[in-house]
């Protein structure tokens, strides 16, 4: 069912009315029950593969806190030596870790299986044909949806009960409610246990102002995705499907960065808004990012839920385990005490960037994108150093000026880096890509070139006043929610704003012959 | 805590680690520079930080950061 599909309209507006009619603790079961009804729209099938993770992860929970309590009271018993503590403590995690593995094991297991076999195969072939030998058939399985988005989200969850940061959840509906939240299952964010669990379970109370606020945030994210997004799709079809060399290359890279954009934050409004209607709270997944001044700057404003669960469940992890500490040693003898300790450093980063873009696809198109970023972000990092020293020297390089060109060559890294994702690939990416910067791929283009791709002069122009209104709303939102604004105006105002909106949704949205309501870009992660 | 603000000072030297209490939750240090904290924290206290220890509260300030190498120290 897609989000902006009618039946997904009628749906909600069901589900709403019942929602807000039923007691305050009938409200998490309803959910529940929405969420079971929400999946299986996607194929009941795919019912089977989410219950084993929820069943494992749950289960898994409860013995690593068992284990946990058990743990503690041999600690309490009686006298024991710093030794024997020391001991136990040992023994205890060597088994939570044993439990923790088991689990991981499984569902990282079904979603690589589902995810990944066709590419594993492809990998496996190109060895296979260096030595002769008769490449095997990929076997393909669907993809259930949202399976990258609820397999890091629960493994996020065990994790923590794994470290003691958050308790096991005892009720199996509750977890299942967790993992399986509908509004977050088509493109996350990827939610932690302990910020999500505080309303999902005990939601806040509700009201007409609690209705009106989420349903606004809605609309926007509809405006976003209907509006702006679909309506370049047109045009970036046309361009990946063939029009794709010189002055063409360069606007896709431009209108597919805006559409991208567009897309995942519209469908996370959509997402927070219908959360945020029946009194749940879900952390916010974007800081405008394409006001980031550098790379770095930029992961921490992008996805965040996605970014900080890399960093928390991988990298940590990674760059301080034992493996890691014994290269290090190895490391500070061959190239000395501070290159030495960068080895492992760099080489865990590379890993998470190599997970990171074969999360985001089973390709070597995203594998390469991922490990671009990786190779951006390590060479910012060596120059560092320098870079502070010139800021010392210049300082008015720490001026608006000097901000408005770091915004800006980090937002044409970024739309550079984006082309990644538009071909299936490298081959293609590579050819749009250079086809930039030769002269001859640019023959006979102009402006009026791009009206052969599908939109007309008009949707050009509706586009960018969207567009500018998209960015003027974010911007906005760096001094406080732009609602908070919006309920303070005059009750006239206020409701000619709102009509405005949802009929430039109805009106403008991009509906009917030539445009496809299509579904959201991060929902085929 | 000598040794750990000269750890500290190497990283950035424009940070007053004595009063600065919001070094993660500002993005004063990012996770680059948390694990290469970590990696110099471990050689000169002889301690091991793992994920589990890496948390706001342990890293927000130098203080706390003295603290969670003083429980790792007694926890041997």
């Amino acid at each position: 069912m897609l989000f902006t599909s009618y039946e997904f309209i009628g749906f909600i507006a069901v589900l709403l009315t019942v929602y807000y009619l039923v007691p305050r603790r009938a409200r998490p079961p309803l959910l529940l029950a929405a969420s079971c009804a929400f999946y299986a729209f996607s194929g009941w099938e795919n019912l089977l593969f989410i219950a084993c993770t929820v069943l494992s992860v749950w289960g898994g929970g409860l013995l690593l806190e068992k284990n946990l309590a058990r743990q503690k009271a041999r600690l309490c018993a009686g006298e024991l030596s710093a030794a024997d503590k020391k001991a136990i403590r040992d023994g205890e995690k060597k088994k939570r870790k044993g439990i923790l593995a088991a689990v991981l094991l499984l569902n990282l297991g079904i979603l690589a299986a589902v995810k990944y076999l066709g590419f594993l195969t492809e990998g496996l072939n190109g060895v296979l044909g260096l030595f002769g030998a008769a490449p095997l058939s990929a076997a393909s399985l669907i993809v259930p949806m949202g399976i990258s988005f609820y397999t890091f989200q629960s493994i996020g969850y065990l994790v923590d009960v794994f470290r003691g940061a958050v308790p096991a959840q005892r009720s199996l509906w509750k977890f299942a409610l967790f993992v399986s939240f509908f509004p977050q299952l088509v493109q996350g964010p990827i939610s932690r246990y302990g910020d999500l669990s505080r309303t999902l379970f005990e939601p806040l109370p509700l009201s007409y102002a609690v209705l009106r606020r989420g349903l606004v945030r809605v609309l926007w994210g509809y405006f976003k995705k209907l509006v702006i997004a679909d309506r370049l799709s047109v045009a970036v079809l046309a361009m990946t499907g063939g029009q794709d060399r010189g002055g063409f290359a360069l606007a896709l890279l431009f209108l597919y960065t805006i559409q991208l954009y567009a897309d995942f934050t519209g469908g996370i409004d959509v997402t927070i808004g219908l959360a945020e209607a029946m009194g749940v709270t879900v952390a916010e997944n974007f800081r405008r990012p394409y006001l980031a001044v550098s790379l770095k700057d930029y992961w921490r404003r992008w996805h965040i839920s996605m970014c900080t669960w890399f960093r928390d469940y991988l990298f940590y992890p990674v760059s301080t385990s034992r493996l890691m500490r014994s290269l290090t040693k190895g490391t500070k003898k061959v190239f000395g005490d501070k290159a030495g300790r960068k080895v492992p450093l760099y080489l865990s980063s590379f890993i998470v960037w190599g997970a990171t873009g074969l999360w985001h696809g089973a390709n070597w198109n995203f594998l390469v994108w991922g490990l671009s970023n990786w190779a951006i972000l390590m060479v910012s990092q060596e120059l560092e150093g320098a870079w502070g020293a010139f800021r010392k020297r210049f300082p008015k390089t720490g001026g608006k000026a000097w901000r408005a060109v770091a915004v800006g060559r980090t937002f044409l890294l970024v739309a550079a880096m984006n082309l990644f994702d538009c071909y299936p690939t490298l081959g293609g990416t590579f050819g749009a890509f250079f086809s930039i910067f030769d002269p001859r791929a640019w023959a006979g283009f102009s402006f009026s070139s791009l009206l052969s791709l599908g939109l007309t002069g008009a949707d050009f122009a509706l586009t960018g006043v969207a567009v500018v209104l998209m960015f003027a709303v974010s911007c906005a939102g760096a001094w406080g929610d732009v609602r908070d604004r919006l309920e303070k105006m005059p009750f006239a105002l206020r409701v000619v704003l709102l009509l405005l909106l949802f009929f430039a949704v109805l009106i403008f949205g991009a509906y009917g012959r030539g445009y496809d309501a299509g579904q959201f870009i991060y929902n085929r992660f | 805590m000598e040794e750990l603000l000269e750890i500290l000072n190497e990283l950035h030297d424009d940070v007053d680690y004595e009063t600065e209490e919001h070094l993660i939750d500002n993005g004063i240090l990012d996770s680059l520079d948390i694990v290469t904290l970590i990696a110099q924290i471990s050689d000169r206290f002889d301690v091991t930080i793992t994920a589990k220890d890496i948390a706001p509260e342990n890293f927000n300030s130098a203080a706390a950061m003295a603290a969670l190498i003083r429980r790792l120290e007694e926890e041997g």
